[in-house]
């Protein structure tokens, strides 16, 4: 295994947020390495979407250290977080697509705003136009957030997020609020992305369902659709699963031992393959 | 006790700090210049019409009262005076400030409010832009700059109302009321009739942003705090008011 991949990528050591005196976040320490998925479940209020916010520091840890890239984020002022931020891809619970813009001028925003990216501006419609066709909403540059459709609205923040080709991507519930076949082609867009791009992965959900499409399948950039993983010609991606409960990680490791536990909390969440 | 005080007092400390970075941002890049007009046309513009209606009310009803207070000691030719000063010294900045801390506030308070509760925010954040430079600052340079004009166009057209009513009800000749009102105004009265819709409007748009940045809780908290923006406003128009007030009278006093 080449050197590089054994830096994590993402690095929590023993961080613990709270706000107003209540703890969001208590003593969590993970890492996640280099395109790996990682699915984190967990009841409502457990500090998932927490957590995600912390790793983009947008959440201020009480204690403990929060690493991306190698790099402290605890101990950087807000504009030197910028540049970090700039190599993370973040879909925002309901996707907080900015209302007064429309939906060319949502996914050229970081494009635009962020320094680092240096997008040549002949080359910003190009990307955009790109970024919307990955996520098969090609026809609706023109568009405004509210003209859109709940499943549609989560697939022009996909656009958004990771139009900059960020190698670490964050999704916050991606498919909250969706009906089931709307899910299934939102985590179907995760599972392209991180395929094709070869991105590290963070998911936030409370659907099993999601981590088990993100364990076992694989995206097949010939065909264009979903398939079966781990039949030796295309291997599984490396998922480890995460359990929260009250702001503390209560489970992690890979799926067949998430779904071997006999914890009363963590069952809740673990619809047993048959 | 001190814990019912710890909260008023952080709130106080987190308007300070917002307000220092809001400021230092207007020297600091990247400057949104297209953000600065739109809030210029919305703030200023839009509330034109507003303005134009209460300040002409405004010089109506004081030329209406004024005259019969001054027809007592047979000084009725004196109107233009009471207006011209009353308007520029007090009413006209009061009175569009509140004006536009009833329309402003409450609409910048709403604005960012929602975007605090779906997320935007955080969004900008992560897409690296600062929200205070990119939202509060071109609204507070907006609302400083539209304020002090706002200000003028409302004293001008509340003297024109007292004129309606000194030539129509009052008998009084165009040149006098007009030229009793010139006389009547001194530097003092326009340099604290400038200064205070520029101070009022700094509390205007902070007020609004403070108290949209802090929303929590949903639609019910955008509601919450667009009421609190425009009481938090309007009280501090009134306080700081007195203040300067007190200044300049002192000032012309000695």
């Amino acid at each position: 295994m080449p050197n590089e991949t054994r830096t994590p990528i993402l690095r929590f050591d023993n961080v613990t947020v709270s706000f107003d005196g209540v703890p969001a976040l208590s003593g969590l320490s993970f890492e996640a390495y280099e395109s790996e998925s990682r699915v984190i479940l967990g009841a409502a209020g457990s500090g998932k979407t927490v957590l995600l916010k912390t790793a983009l520091g947008l959440a201020r840890p009480d204690s403990g250290k929060v690493y991306a890239f190698g790099r402290d984020l605890t101990r950087m002022r807000e504009r030197e977080l910028f540049e970090i931020r700039s190599k993370i891809g973040m879909l925002f619970q309901e996707g907080a697509l900015f209302d007064s813009l429309n939906i060319e001028e949502n996914v050229a925003y970081p494009l635009l705003n962020q320094k680092s990216i240096k997008c040549p501006p002949d080359q910003v419609h190009s990307r955009v136009a790109e970024a919307l066709e990955f996520v098969e909403l090609g026809g609706t540059l023109e568009r405004f957030p509210s003209e859109l459709s709940g499943g549609m609205r989560r697939r022009a923040a996909i656009a958004r997020a990771v139009v900059t080709a960020p190698p670490l991507t964050l999704y916050d519930s991606p498919t909250a609020g969706l009906d089931p076949i709307t899910a299934h082609t939102i985590i179907a867009l995760l599972i392209k992305e991180r395929d094709t791009a070869n991105t590290t992965t963070l998911v936030v959900t409370h659907r099993y369902q999601d981590g088990n499409l993100i364990a076992n399948f694989r995206y097949n950039s010939e065909q264009g659709n979903l398939q079966p993983a781990g039949d030796g010609a295309t291997p599984r991606a490396r998922t480890t699963f995460m359990v929260m409960k009250e702001g503390r990680l209560v489970f992690e490791g890979d799926q067949d031992r998430l779904e071997a536990s006999t914890d009363s909390y963590i069952t809740k969440f673990v619809k047993r393959r048959e | 006790m001190l814990d019912l005080l710890k909260e008023p007092v952080l709130a106080v400390q987190e308007f300070f700090l917002l307000t220092g970075r809001a400021f230092r941002n207007i020297v600091r890049k990247p400057h949104y210049s297209a953000d600065i007009f739109l809030q210029a046309d919305t703030i200023g513009v839009g509330s034109l019409p507003l303005v134009v209606l209460v300040g002409l009310f405004s010089g109506v009803v004081m030329a209406l009262q004024m005259s019969r207070a001054l027809n007592q000691y047979g000084q009725v030719e004196k109107t233009g005076t009471l207006v011209a000063i009353t308007l520029v010294r007090e009413l006209g900045p009061v009175l569009t400030a509140i004006m536009m801390a009833g329309r402003n506030s409450s609409g910048i308070a709403s604005e960012l409010g929602s975007m605090k509760v779906t997320e935007q925010i955080d969004a900008m954040r992560a897409l690296g832009t600062d929200p205070v430079q990119k939202l509060v600052t071109p609204r507070l340079e907006a609302t400083c700059f539209m304020l002090p004009l706002l200000t003028v166009i409302a004293d001008f057209v509340g003297m024109f109302g007292g004129w309606i009513i000194a030539i129509g009800f009052l008998h009084i000749q165009s040149r006098q009321y007009w030229s009793s009102a010139w006389r009547a105004l001194e530097w003092n009265d326009v340099t604290q009739g400038l200064i205070k819709p520029l101070v009022f409007a700094v509390i205007i748009s902070l007020i609004g942003c403070f108290y949209g940045l802090r929303t929590t809780g949903g639609t019910q908290g955008v509601g919450r705090s667009t009421t609190q923006a425009v009481v938090a406003a309007v009280v501090l128009i009134f306080i700081v008011d007195v203040l300067i007030t007190k200044i300049f009278v002192s000032q012309g006093a000695s």
